[in-house]
């Protein structure tokens, strides 16, 4: 939205008390520029998940910030694989998830069961079974920079969201 | 310290065990004959008994529960293992020897349960730590620990049906309401 891009710089506001923009993109901006994740991972992925939390990835410069409680966070990240034990707990962390909240399915555990989805009989084929899922980042498993862009995908999602009823 | 740490060799095991119990001990065998690592086939019943001895015993020591696994039988040898699940268990000697730690000697035993009814008397008094490994074979192949201080599922959920690992399982269409197959 470009507000960040008037900071400092020579074709500023005229005035120093206004600012022009709407709301929903104000929304919008607030709300894309702090997706706190919930501390939740599941399998291998979670240590690229991991990785990309890191000094080398730093997830932080995007306002993500790992939240120890399911009420506090925006996004949670499916790491791993999901097995129908954990299925119903994750169902459970995502209902106790504040709206709005996102969900980003990392791996193809995560996206379809991957590599047990013939013979895994303990293997949920996809976490979109029980949640919604925002984004899909394939992968075996991603690396931080395919999170990372996952991440950026749901930052345009978030973008442009509209509170308006779209009309043909 | 030399002396007593030396390795007895599983032919010596056999022997020592074949005649502290006779008949409950059954052959020695290799699979495949020239290369597979030996084991002792016991009798079910006496399992507990038989490790209890090999680990007080003081030339064999057998102190440590490598790994005690569960298999199906069924499908793996055609009709000389017909309707039988198996537990195999596979000790070693862990022992000081100056500063280091080393081990002496390792054997393997077999047993067999019918499948309709799989009963093994647990060893989890012996080794603690066979535990929770006859946990996961109660919980994979549905194989009865008797004595086992708490046998329940390991892994699985409380309210899984069926034992995975069997050769005969069939994967649910559902569980909880969540489809299974893909």
């Amino acid at each position: 939205m470009g507000l960040l891009n008037k900071l400092d710089s020579v074709d500023g506001f005229d005035s120093g008390n206004i600012v022009l923009t709407s709301v929903e993109s104000l929304l919008n901006w607030g709300r894309l520029s702090s997706i706190w994740q919930m501390s939740f991972g599941l399998a291998c992925c979670a240590i690229e998940f991991m990785a990309a939390n890191a000094s080398n990835f730093d997830m932080g410069r995007f306002g993500v910030i790992p939240r120890p409680s399911p009420r506090t966070s925006d996004v949670i990240i499916i790491s791993g694989t999901v097995t129908l034990k954990m299925a119903s707990r994750i169902k459970r962390l995502y209902e106790q998830m504040p709206d709005p909240k996102y969900v980003i399915s990392m791996g193809s555990c995560a996206n379809c069961g991957g590599p047990y989805w013939e013979h895994g009989y303990h293997v949920l084929k996809g976490v979109d079974r029980v949640i919604p899922v925002d984004v899909y980042i394939p992968g075996c498993p991603p690396r931080p920079e395919a999170l990372l862009e996952g991440l950026i995908r749901l930052r345009d999602k978030i973008r442009h969201q509209t509170m308006v009823k779209h009309t043909a | 310290m030399s002396t007593a740490n030396a390795p007895v060799s599983i032919e010596e095991i056999h022997a020592d065990l074949q005649s502290k119990f006779s008949d409950m001990i059954g052959e020695l065998r290799r699979e495949p004959a020239a290369t597979g690592t030996p084991y002792i086939v016991v009798a079910a019943e006496w399992i507990r008994d038989v490790c209890l001895y090999l680990r007080d015993e003081p030339r064999l020591l057998m102190n440590k529960l490598d790994l005690l696994s569960c298999v199906d039988f069924r499908q793996i040898n055609g009709q000389e293992y017909a309707g039988q699940l198996g537990v195999v268990y596979h000790l070693s000697s862990l022992r000081q020897d100056g500063n280091d730690w080393r081990t002496i000697h390792r054997c393997a035993l077999r047993v067999y349960t019918p499948v309709e009814d799989p009963r093994v008397p647990s060893v989890s008094r012996v080794w603690r730590h066979a535990d929770w490994h006859e946990r996961e074979g109660y919980d994979m192949f549905g194989i009865r620990f008797e004595g086992h201080p708490d046998l329940r599922r390991i892994l699985l959920p409380d309210d899984w049906q069926g034992h995975p690992l069997r050769k005969d399982y069939e994967v649910p269409e559902y569980y909880n309401g969540m489809r299974v197959p893909y």
